[in-house]
């Protein structure tokens, strides 16, 4: 194993052979570096794509921070090499280290990797092979690193199982600390890697996959999925913490440039509307808020620590924050003559939303104001419970320009269930009234930006039962975007076809695809979160190697009472409400915001426990009488 | 600021130094950590006008990726004066790893953009490994004899020679196992002679070498 030092000398040969060699060094203001010797865990924190995207992730920050309070332990971190790097990397016999102490990544004890989406899997072979540790879970042995990983994508674990010895479903804030206790103890005990699994798989939220097996009925479709050792949970549920704790201040300050240069400070965990497209609004339940002190105090502390010109005021929904015009308020007052810019995401569509970025005035960032409707017709929003009319939307545009703005952003989804060709001309016809309505206001200055996805059913979503859109309906709808959006005025965005595939396929496949997984990597495939790299052809090649139908994952619709690849994984929200939902939506049926009405989604029945030890206003969920304690669902 | 009385502005120079932290970082990449240490200082930064304010901080003269220095230049404006052991304090303990204030003196508003007034740069390269002296002190001997070197940089041909002051050599000591090249380079405006370019003509390959910039000398 090479040492930090030779590591260090063989980077000074390098450095200058490569693109933007910043992203390979570390030493940023706020990193932390401890001494090797004095901690017992050693923990590399990767994210798996290169270091401009990865750096700003908030996940890993937090982790950062909370591994590294401990005195006990230290977290480093590690990045995907672009590949001019990576090759020379591999010229010169050089293994992937840690930016902080440039120890190489086998030399930890824990490797945790943060799974945001999909298409970073065949990333995490690459910095597993370029760290010489065995790429397949059962080839390692008690010399490997613990190779774990979470994030949203982990929801669904079982395409990433065969290469990840333990999944975190949920919040990694409390659940990293027992991970290190166990693995403290482990180390100890000088017993086997399996004692380590077992062990582990005792900590709420955290599956081994080799604890479990999966049996296949003859269409493919899974019979069963077992664990192999009694004291293996099943389901396993995900980890939440029951307030969020003090949000981080003090973020790394890189040296270069990168995706976000910002301040993130998340106000809101969760979101009360149900969206039913919306996986994070599922999976991120309860919701939880900070405290408008709590965020103005964070954004003074950091602008200390860091620096930095932006601030991102973080949620899913920010205009569902219980307390957000006091908080515009305060931080307009505070920090408006600071030359900065705050950025409030996800804003609900109506005029209020335009008098808040108004309050924001110097802070408000340029550029245009965004807005995601979805879907265009009222019939569609009531499909996929977006649950906004169409006059108010125009109110919205109408206020928007009303107030100064010349450009407006407008998010859609094509591909939602029951769509019809009708429903994706509306959104034409929709952009062009917005258009128009901006022509009245500001004249020839107004622009409509459109970006339009395309719909993947995820997993633990009431839509996780419908096929995807095959390729050749995706073209032909976004030809009729294409088309009808040519007009001077408008810039319209898309995801290749080949894009959502691939998505569609990592997200709702089942153990079978670490195969495929494995066999697109070993033809090539990398960075398939890039345009430039990402092939489809690879991939179907992989598939077609490994003797599986990429469309018996897509573009199946699955039947109410399938077994699904995720199913033993819990969210808390039960099987029967995401049914139920998903039976609503056929009839145009909305849900609405659950602020108002707890309509029995099985977070308070699964964490009552936690409920109870956590202040009445802390979670926004209302009072619910209960008779008798729910029973839990069968998942299975 | 519309409105307002119109500010009294202080200029103040700095002279610092680029560490191993810093070296793989760019002149519009320094500029924003630049701009960062000022925020993180909170001193009264004065900022550009327009749409995009950004602080009035003028670096020098780049300094080209993979280099260290121990002598950059950097003009600072302020809205309020300030004294300087009190700034020089403040923007020290603001600064991020790599970055070392030497000193700090307030210069005359209307002296000429610090750009303009820089004349020579004079750079120390360290060997990674050994080399023969006399081979060396032959290639220097070769270049400075020449009356012109013709070069290509960036698809453009200009000549290397005028750029170049003076090139010598600094044998091993104890200190050092290998020899070292001090060159003095101009630094003005269009005139720039590079050190990149200086060792590829001494035929010596950049990943063996480090640079630092060890003075800028200015008008």
């Amino acid at each position: 194993m090479l040492t930090p030092e030779q590591i260090e000398q063989h980077l000074h040969r390098i450095l200058l052979k490569v693109q933007k060699p910043g992203r390979y060094v570390g030493g940023e203001l706020n990193q932390t570096l401890k001494d090797w010797q004095s901690v017992s865990t050693h923990i590399a924190l990767i994210f798996p794509d290169i270091y401009d995207l990865g750096l700003p992730n908030l996940g890993l920050a937090i982790l950062y921070d909370q591994i590294n309070q401990r005195p006990d332990a230290l977290a480093e971190r590690a990045y995907a090499p672009w590949t001019d790097m990576e090759a020379e990397m591999r010229k010169a016999g050089l293994p992937i280290y840690s930016l902080e102490s440039k120890h190489p990544l086998s030399a930890f004890d824990i490797l945790g990797f943060s799974l945001p989406y999909e298409s970073l899997y065949t990333n995490v072979l690459t910095i597993l092979d370029l760290a010489g540790i065995p790429l397949l879970a059962n080839e390692r042995d008690e010399s490997s690193p613990l190779i774990i990983a979470g994030g949203h994508a982990a929801f669904n674990p079982e395409p990433m199982s065969r290469f990840i010895d333990a999944f975190v479903i949920g919040e990694g804030e409390e659940v990293i600390h027992e991970i290190i206790n166990v693995h403290q103890a482990w180390k100890e005990s000088g017993t086997s890697r399996n004692d380590l699994f077992v062990r582990l798989s005792a900590i709420p939220g955290v599956y081994i996959p080799a604890l479990y097996t999966v049996d296949y009925h003859p269409d493919g479709t899974v019979q069963a999925i077992r664990p192999l050792i009694e004291t293996a949970p099943i389901p396993i549920v995900k980890r939440i913490v029951p307030t969020l704790p003090p949000p981080l201040t003090r973020f790394l300050v890189p040296s270069i440039d990168i995706v976000h240069n910002r301040i993130a400070i998340e106000i809101m965990r969760g979101c009360t509307r149900g969206c039913r497209f919306c996986q994070a609004g599922m999976i991120t339940r309860p919701v939880r808020e900070r405290s408008v002190d709590e965020i103005i105090q964070a954004i003074e502390e950091a602008l200390d620590l860091t620096g930095y010109e932006e601030v991102g005021l973080l949620s899913l929904s920010s205009s569902d924050y219980t307390h957000i015009r006091e908080l515009v308020d305060r931080v307009s007052q505070r920090f408006g003559d600071r030359k900065l810019t705050v950025t409030l995401p996800s804003l609900r569509i109506e005029s209020f939303s335009v008098q808040l970025m108004d309050q924001l005035h110097d802070l408000r960032p340029g550029g245009g104001f965004t807005l995601a409707p979805e879907a265009a017709t009222e019939r569609m929003r009531q499909i996929i419970n977006k649950g906004i009319s169409s006059h108010q939307f125009l109110e919205t545009i109408r206020a928007v320009f009303d107030r100064g703005w010349n450009t407006v952003k407008l998010y859609f989804m094509i591909g939602h269930p029951e769509e019809t060709l009708e429903d994706v001309q509306a959104i034409v016809d929709l952009c062009h009234t917005v258009l128009a309505e901006g022509h009245k206001r500001v004249g020839g200055r107004a622009r409509v930006h459109v970006g339009v996805s395309t719909f993947i059913p995820k997993a633990h979503t009431p839509f996780q039962w419908v096929a995807v859109d095959s390729i050749e309906q995706i073209r032909l709808k976004q030809d009729i975007l294409r088309r009808g959006l040519r007009a001077q005025g408008f810039k319209l965005t898309w995801v290749e076809p080949e894009v959502t595939l691939l998505e569609a396929w990592l997200s709702r496949g089942d153990r079978r695809l670490g195969e495929v997984i494995l066999r697109a990597w070993q033809l090539g495939a990398k960075f398939d979160a890039w345009q430039d790299h990402f092939n489809i052809q690879l991939w179907l090649q992989a598939f077609n190697d490994c003797g599986l139908d990429p469309t018996f994952y897509s573009h199946r619709q699955r039947s109410l009472d399938e077994i699904l690849p995720w199913s033993h994984i819990s969210t808390a929200v039960r099987a029967q409400y995401l049914k139920q939902d998903f039976l609503w939506s056929k009839e145009g049926r909305l849900r609405n915001d659950c602020r108002d009405h707890c309509y029995a989604c099985g977070i308070l029945p699964e964490f009552s426990d936690l409920r109870l030890k956590t202040p009445p206003e802390a979670w926004k969920c209302p009072p619910v009488k209960v008779k008798k304690p729910l029973q839990r669902e069968a998942t299975l | 600021m519309n409105g307002s009385a119109p500010e009294t502005l202080h200029r103040y120079r700095i002279v610092y130094a680029r560490g191993e932290e810093l070296r793989y970082v760019g002149h519009l990449d320094m500029q924003t950590v630049w701009e960062r240490t000022l925020r993180r200082a909170r001193v009264p930064i004065a900022f550009s006008q327009g749409f995009n304010p950004r602080p009035r901080f003028h670096i020098a003269a780049a300094l080209p990726l993979g280099f260290t220095s121990l002598c950059e230049i950097a003009d600072l404006w302020l809205i309020e004066e300030m004294p300087i052991p009190n700034l020089l304090e403040r923007l020290q303990k603001a600064s991020p790893p790599g970055l070392s204030i030497q000193s700090i003196m307030e210069v005359p508003l209307d002296w000429p953009a610090l750009q303009t007034q820089v004349l020579q740069a004079e750079y120390r390269v360290d060997f990674f490994n050994d080399l023969p002296l006399d081979d060396l002190q032959q290639k220097v001997q070769g270049i400075l004899s020449q009356a012109s070197l013709s070069r290509v940089w960036r698809n453009k041909s200009y000549d290397l020679r005028p750029l170049i002051h003076a090139i010598e050599i600094i044998p091993p000591s104890s200190l050092k196992p290998f020899p070292s090249l001090r060159m003095l380079l101009s630094a003005r405006e269009g005139a720039t002679g590079r050190p990149e370019e200086v060792l590829s003509t001494l035929g010596i390959d950049a990943t063996e070498v480090r640079v630092e910039r060890t003075r800028l000398l200015l008008n």
